[in-house]
């Protein structure tokens, strides 16, 4: 557990508490002969834990990039607590698993302190402070007994607890997870939703990009379907209806209607997943 | 005992040889510590490159002030920083991929250079002294202005130590923190560029990569974390310099190419043998089961 403290993250822009935490307007990102994002709008609220679906190409990776701030749009833009995402240190990023270089000479604790230096600020080095603020957010993603790990020695779920454990540290806001159930064992998947719980009540924000249509459904407060254009964004009900999804999916994608309602068996294919 | 010790000092009573050692002490850890980054990122071959293309640069500097080693100096440092922007430059704007904007801009550089220092008339011993180094040639100025630029060197890698550490483990993280990243990544190219142009003497363009590759290389066997690694490899680079100019002392050979054969003797042997990953241990694991 944290303990509650006065957050010390230097904003060089204030905080405009009453606006959403994200908003996303108009959204276009135009690659050399396709549009990747087409005129994409929507709303995050503080605390809320949102899906972003949709098949191979969706989108979903380049809409991160440029919450992120790695990526330009071509048009529209974002703004994060009501100003641009430029000035603000209070998104996080968890990776994909399959693009972090798990041989870097670098320990858990190591790879949780990097989320501290936007606060520790250019020429001065991390302190006292910041190491322990680095074993708290190793404890409440228990990983503590791990912090002295090289980060090759972990498990697929350790390391996606340690990079939410970095996002603490960076005391994000907002943290985007790029697929990190991916190849997870179903323990190991229950292990990050107790942590996500943990976050909501920290009112922070949790967006996560997944291929598991049911997961969506079942663990998300709302979700958003993504095909290049925006096609719903709601709860799971509403969004995840036939006529949606089979503009999304087109023929890849097949539905049951069951007793518990509407299941979905997909056959689109993961990165790096069977 | 008596013997190994007159060993060790008969080569110190030649004052070049004691210039050469400690010139090669400090060549050796500026390359290996700035070498872990290079290592780390996979620039490998831009190091080399960047090496390479700082001949045409040296050759002006050559023929215009008659051999003068600030000149060279100098216009091997412009050089270089002009061909590490030009390549990020080209990679950047032209449809091609940067190992083939390296690929093109280092051969077409090295060609000038020769180009230049054949049309002097001792052709080949300059530029065998550029392409291979002539650590026994440092004067007690080349000492001392080895001695600033190293430092500097050393001292900026420790300054932006973690903003360096986020640009190479997660360049997203460093977006996302809003790191100025371009800055550092021309920062470190030019870092890069220094330690090319400040270790020219000791071993030459040619061998250059191997001083920034094989001591980071081979610490990065052996350490779990990255100011080990810069340790390790700091070490192994500035025994590597002493223990080749031993070697080239007694087997009479071209000293940078001792130095580099010292490295990557280290290199193999924690290659075959480190507790870890050597390749030794890991047949005799093989064998007993």
């Amino acid at each position: 557990m944290i303990p509650e403290q006065e957050p010390t993250v230097k904003r060089s822009t204030p905080h405009d508490t009453d606006a959403p935490i994200l908003e996303v307007s108009h959204l276009t990102v135009q690659y050399e002969n396709h549009a990747a994002l087409d005129d994409v709008s929507f709303d995050l609220v503080g605390g809320e834990r949102i899906a972003v679906v949709g098949p191979n190409g969706a989108g979903k990776s380049t809409l991160f990039q440029v919450i992120a701030g790695v990526m330009e749009p071509t048009a529209g833009e974002v703004r994060v607590a009501g100003q641009c995402p430029g000035g603000h240190i209070c998104i996080a990023y968890v990776p994909q698993r399959s693009q972090v270089d798990w041989s870097f000479p670098v320990t858990v604790a190591d790879v949780v302190m990097m989320g501290r230096i936007g606060q520790v600020g250019l020429w001065r080095r991390p302190g006292r402070r910041d190491r322990e603020r680095v074993h708290q957010c190793l404890g409440v993603v228990g990983m503590d007994a791990y912090a002295d790990r090289q980060i090759g020695e972990l498990s697929g779920g350790q390391q996606q607890r340690m990079f939410i454990a970095r996002a603490l540290a960076q005391e994000a806001e907002l943290v985007l997870m790029d697929e990190p159930l991916n190849g997870l064992d179903v323990a190991a998947q229950e292990d990050i939703f107790h942590i996500l719980s943990e976050l909501r009540q920290r009112q922070v924000t949790v967006m996560v990009a997944t291929h598991d249509l049911n997961m969506a459904s079942e663990r998300f407060d709302r979700v958003l379907l993504l095909s290049g254009r925006l096609l719903g964004v709601g709860r799971p009900d509403v969004v995840f209806v036939p006529e949606l999804l089979q503009e999304a999916y087109g023929g890849h994608l097949r539905m049951v209607e069951t007793e518990g309602g509407l299941m979905v068996l997909s056959d689109t294919c993961c990165h790096g997943g069977v | 005992m008596e013997g190994l010790l007159d060993l060790i000092l008969a080569p110190l009573h030649y004052p070049f040889m004691v210039r050469g050692m400690l010139a090669a002490m400090m060549v050796g850890v500026v390359c290996a510590t700035l070498g872990t980054y290079v290592v780390l990122r996979g620039m490998a071959f831009l190091g080399d490159a960047l090496a390479h293309a700082i001949l045409p640069g040296v050759a002006v500097g050559y023929l215009v002030s008659d051999g003068a080693r600030s000149a060279v100096f100098w216009w091997g440092l412009g050089t270089a920083v002009l061909t590490a922007f030009g390549i990020g430059a080209v990679s950047k704007r032209a449809r091609i991929k940067e190992d083939t904007a390296i690929g093109t801009i280092f051969a077409g550089m090295f060609a000038l250079g020769i180009a230049l220092i054949s049309s002097a008339g001792s052709y080949a011993v300059d530029l065998a002294h550029f392409l291979f180094g002539d650590v026994l040639g440092v004067s007690p100025g080349d000492l001392w202005l080895t001695a600033a630029l190293g430092g500097g060197v050393l001292l900026t890698i420790l300054a932006f130590y973690k903003e360096f550490l986020v640009l190479s483990f997660d360049p997203v993280l460093a977006a996302t923190l809003r790191l100025p990243s371009t800055f550092f990544h021309y920062l470190l190219l030019v870092l890069i560029a220094l330690t090319i142009v400040v270790s020219l003497q000791a071993v030459g363009v040619a061998l250059m990569v191997a001083m920034l590759v094989t001591p980071a290389a081979t610490a990065y066997l052996l350490a779990r974390r990255l100011p080990t690694m810069m340790a390790l490899a700091a070490l192994i680079g500035a025994l590597s310099g002493v223990a080749g100019l031993y070697l080239s002392y007694y087997v009479g050979i071209a000293s940078g190419a001792a130095i580099v054969l010292v490295c990557t003797g280290f290199f193999l042997c924690v290659l075959l043998l480190s507790p870890q990953q050597g390749v030794v241990w890991q047949w005799a694991r093989r064998l007993k089961r």
